[in-house]
């Protein structure tokens, strides 16, 4: 015992002296980490939860010791669906709070409205969101889905095993649906899809009447091919366009529709019964199978004291982003933001589908492709697994952004390097 | 014949019985076995030999099946059917058809299915079922055999009909064979004959299988036939989709009155810019989520009344914080028309968080009663019930609000007070105390919305915001303080909305229904109908 207890001590003293590295008036203080999600407004119902399993990873790893001999402590702060507002919070983390890094932010204007201060003061943004792509920045990892890691695989999955011939892309009218639709447009036409062939609809955010919506997607269906339906449709807006198909008979098998906003989480608050079979594209799902993902959902489930609490897609990227972060302080030996960023290229952690995910070159990671079709009891079965996918930042199905290219190693050290004329910078950001 | 002998003949039939049982139940293990094992492409196959051997407990399996119920457990390899039964399954064996006791999720292992084979199941069971003895089944499976168009269900559609003796499930078969008539390589007049049939249902299945005959077909004289029909058809259902926008017309319409009733009491009627009205809509669902819950752990079988037993709830809820928010803060606030507005900006802000701790950010699950699931056909309309039942509820509100106004000393009060505070203040009306109850009562209104609202929305803490911006589009609209203004007003928003949304799209449909009141509103500054009278100061 006294032995034992010695070794320990000793080990612990081996391990700050190791940490002093840096500064030694840093020694013992902890390691701030932002968490930047609304805990108010439209937003609240998806981004509490990534609040909170954030939380329970900082816990987590804090009763492992914390990183660097050093506990992590997080800085929670509320941008209130407001995105503006993200902004100016996360100036205040970065600047006020001095946080090592910040996880946050879901819809795709939030993250716009935070890159110009990232950029500025040098921070490290965690963004777990599926995502239309045309982005890369230094400051940023994109550990969500880019469009060519779940859109054009559950195109490619209607076609191949529905035979789907006529597509209805329906998207909440912003930018995220808008870039994904262009994307599959672009796509589809590649593969052959006629421009009759594709019906294109945008709905306010929070719409609630979809009465003449799915009446038109019923009509639409009703030519004679099969004809599934793309679902940006992000949000609120889902449960009421979902009870409108129940409500008008449209079953899984003569309409297939295909969600990229719609998980666990928002299948809560609907009866599935009436969607059996309805689609949707993830790059995990609670229902996969495995000791890894078993173990996360017990830890959830007990963290936060509801046996029924589900768990989804972002949570999953929000873990992974985590444990690549502690990899790269562990690896830099320092929580400096320069130091970080360039250790986290290359960092491989396990994911909660069974593989490994790694954070490649461009700042997007590797997943494999999902595609789950609901159940009964509200969680998906696995109908179609991919080998791992590397997210593609510049979709090379769009003319801007086909020779783009984005690689944030040394020297090349680019977000949108054109590989036609041989510069950084081509269109884009 | 001696007993001796009877008892012979009779003990060899028993065992030759005995014995085709035992040969026709490890046909169907072995069947079964294929369909539990290997990848869908596997199963499909199994499904399609499993069909074809005509095994009575075939149909049952597959309906097992496709439902997700069919299972393999985990520690004897045994194929069960598990209908659900509380938290546990309740199992059988699916070969013999025997009850196997009960076992949870975890000791059983879910034969999956996906999209493609809930398609061929249903086809396969619609061959299989086309002898049902119940009349719904038979014509449920000539309806799927009829989208299925497969020329492979001819022969059993022939035998099904040689033996249908009901007129209307013999007319879906003949539908059904027609249109697999169109799949097959047939002679081009029985072809031409099946066209004809199928024209004849003028609906947006018989355009599909007109459309996909008119594109496929090699022979001219069925190709034009087919084009022919289709362009028919399109005509009918062109004006049958007039019909079906004036009825999602009537039935936003409606929806939209019962959220701007409240307020057209509270603003309309006493003036006060309520930003809270929302809110109080959003009350009223959760109270009915509550009243769902209770009845869900205590008294399951008053499930079908729960919206029943929630309207008074919701009504007195929110009439209640009504009161408590009039007699609290606006009544210091009357005739400041700004402060007014922020302050219950505020508090609507303060009330949505509230929910949002005591409830939790996410989706409110509020179930539909058995009387509010589903839809009927009338001609080609699609009507849903619980469309339906919110028209007739937003009508009787209407109504009751009217004879409140008009028949009770209440409303007697209230209208006295709307047009001469002082000089009913001088006959002895109590003007105070009908502000409160004129106050509660249009928060109690915007209640009963929620209670319909949690139908067609989500239940979440947002509900209300969506609804404030639209409720004052409308009582602006139709006209300050009047409240058949009101009605009309939401009527026309309501049909005018759904009119334009096929043609400009949601987003801009919305814009312009908002650019037109703008203008109407330079027209007539007092909406459709202008009350002669004062509201409060």
């Amino acid at each position: 015992m006294k032995f034992g207890s010695m070794m320990r001590t000793g080990m612990v003293a081996a391990g700050l002296l190791a940490g002093a590295a840096g500064s030694a008036f840093a020694q013992g203080a902890p390691i701030k980490v932002g968490i930047l999600h609304s805990l108010s407004g439209t937003m609240a119902i998806s981004e509490t939860t990534l609040k909170d399993v954030m939380l329970m990873l900082i816990e987590e790893q804090n009763k492992k010791g914390g990183v660097l001999g050093r506990k992590l402590e997080a800085v929670v702060v509320d941008p209130a669906s407001n995105w503006p507002l993200f902004a100016e919070k996360a100036r205040e983390l970065l600047q006020k709070d001095k946080v090592a890094a910040v996880f946050g932010c879901w819809t795709s204007v939030s993250r716009k409205s935070v890159l110009p201060v990232f950029e500025e003061l040098n921070g490290i943004l965690f963004y777990p969101v599926q995502y239309e792509g045309e982005e890369s920045s230094r400051n940023v990892f994109y550990t969500g889905a880019a469009p060519n890691q779940q859109a054009i695989p559950a195109v490619d999955y209607l076609m191949a095993n529905e035979k789907v011939q006529r597509w209805v892309l329906a998207g909440t009218d912003y930018v995220y649906p808008r870039t994904t639709n262009k994307i599959l447009e672009a796509y589809l036409k590649l593969k052959g899809v006629k421009q009759e062939d594709i019906l294109i609809n945008y709905t306010p955010f929070g719409h609630s009447d979809w009465q003449s919506i799915v009446a038109d997607i019923k009509k639409f269906g009703s030519a004679g091919n099969k004809t599934a339906v793309v679902s940006t449709i992000n949000g609120d807006a889902n449960v009421p366009f979902y009870k409108e198909l129940g409500n008008q008979g449209i079953k899984a098998k003569d309409i297939p529709v295909v969600a990229f906003s719609v998980g666990e989480e928002e299948l809560a608050g609907i009866d599935t019964k009436p969607l059996i079979g309805h689609l949707a594209a993830w790059n995990y799902f609670q229902s996969v199978k495995n000791p890894t993902n078993e173990a996360f959902i017990k830890t959830w489930q007990t963290y936060t004291k509801n046996p029924k609490r589900v768990t989804n897609d972002p949570m999953e990227a929000h873990v992974i982003g985590f444990n690549m972060w502690i990899e790269a302080v562990k690896k830099a030996g320092t929580t400096d933001a320069d130091a970080v960023i360039d250790a986290m290229i290359g960092i491989a952690v396990p994911n909660l589908t069974g593989g490994l995910s790694a954070m490649m070159p461009n700042h997007h990671i590797t997943k494999p492709v999902l595609i789950g079709e609901i159940q009964g009891n509200g969680q998906f079965d696995v109908v179609s697994s991919t080998a791992l996918v590397l997210g593609d930042e510049w979709s090379d199905y769009l003319p801007d952004s086909k020779d783009l290219i984005s690689d944030w190693r040394k020297p090349m050290s680019c977000g949108n390097f054109n590989v036609v004329t041989g510069k950084c910078g081509g269109k884009g950001k | 014949m001696s007993p001796k002998r009877i008892l012979a003949v009779l003990l060899s039939v028993l065992a030759s019985a005995a014995l085709a049982g035992a040969a026709l139940a490890a046909d169907l293990a072995g069947l079964i076995a294929n369909l539990t094992a290997g990848g869908f492409g596997e199963r499909e196959t199994a499904i399609t030999a499993l069909a074809a051997s005509g095994e009575q407990r075939a149909a049952p399996i597959l309906e097992a099946l496709a439902s997700g119920q069919l299972y393999v457990r985990k520690s004897d390899n045994l194929v069960l059917i598990g209908k659900p039964d509380g938290n546990q399954l309740s199992l059988t064996e699916a070969i013999s058809g025997k009850t196997a006791g009960s076992g949870t999720e975890a000791e059983l292992d879910r034969v999956r299915v996906n999209n493609r084979l809930r398609g061929v199941i249903e086809a396969a069971v619609g061959s299989l079922t086309l002898m049902s003895p119940d009349a719904r089944v038979r014509r449920g499976a000539a309806e799927a055999l009829f989208k299925r168009r497969d020329a492979a269900s001819l022969a059993a559609l022939d035998v099904a009909l040689a033996a249908e003796k009901d007129p209307r499930i013999k007319r879906a078969m003949s539908e059904a064979r027609a249109a697999s008539v169109l799949a097959s390589d047939a002679p081009t007049a029985q072809k031409l004959e099946a066209i004809a049939l199928v024209r004849e249902r003028a609906d947006r299945d018989s355009l599909g299988v007109l459309d996909a005959t008119a594109n496929s077909a090699t022979d001219p004289e069925v190709k034009a036939a087919a084009a022919a029909g289709a362009n028919a058809t399109r005509q009918t259902l062109a004006a049958w989709e007039a019909a079906q926008n004036v009825w999602y017309g009537i039935s936003l319409g409606s929806v939209l009155l019962l959220a701007a009733i409240g307020l057209a009491i509270t603003f309309g009627t006493m003036g006060v810019i309520n930003m809270a009205h929302g809110e109080m809509v959003m009350l009223g669902a959760y109270t009915t989520f509550v009243v769902q819950e209770i009845i869900r752990t205590s008294a399951p079988h008053l499930f079908d009344a729960s919206l029943l037993i929630a309207l008074p709830l919701a009504f007195v809820v929110a009439g209640g914080i009504g009161i408590l928010i009039e007699r609290g803060i606006i009544r210091f606030l009357y005739g400041r028309p700004l402060d007014t507005l922020l302050a219950t900006w505020g508090l609507s802000l303060v009330l949505q968080q509230a929910v949002r701790s005591i409830f939790g950010s996410s989706n409110r699950e509020v179930g539909a009663p058995s009387w509010m699931s589903g839809a009927f056909q009338l001609g080609q309309l699609n009507i849903t019930y619980g469309r339906l039942w919110i028209v007739v509820f937003s009508l009787i509100v209407f109504v009751t609000l009217i004879l409140v106004l008009r028949k009770t000393p209440l409303g007697l009060y209230m209208r006295a007070v709307t047009q001469n505070r002082p000089m009913a203040s001088a006959m002895g009306i109590r003007t105070p105390r009908v502000d409160a109850l004129t106050f509660g009562l249009g928060s109690g209104i915007a209640g009963l919305a929620g209670v319909a609202l949690s139908q067609i929305d989500n239940v979440s803490p947002n509900l209300g915001q969506g609804y404030i911006i639209d409720s004052f589009m409308v009582v602006v609209f139709g006209g300050v303080g009047n409240l058949f203004g009101t009605l009309i007003g939401a009527l026309t928003l309501g049909v005018v909305n759904k009119f334009l949304e096929p043609y400009a799209g949601a987003v801009l449909g919305k814009i312009l229904v908002l650019v037109f009141i703008i203008l109407f509103i330079q027209r007539r500054p007092r909406g459709l109908f202008a009350l002669k009278g004062r509201s409060v100061e």
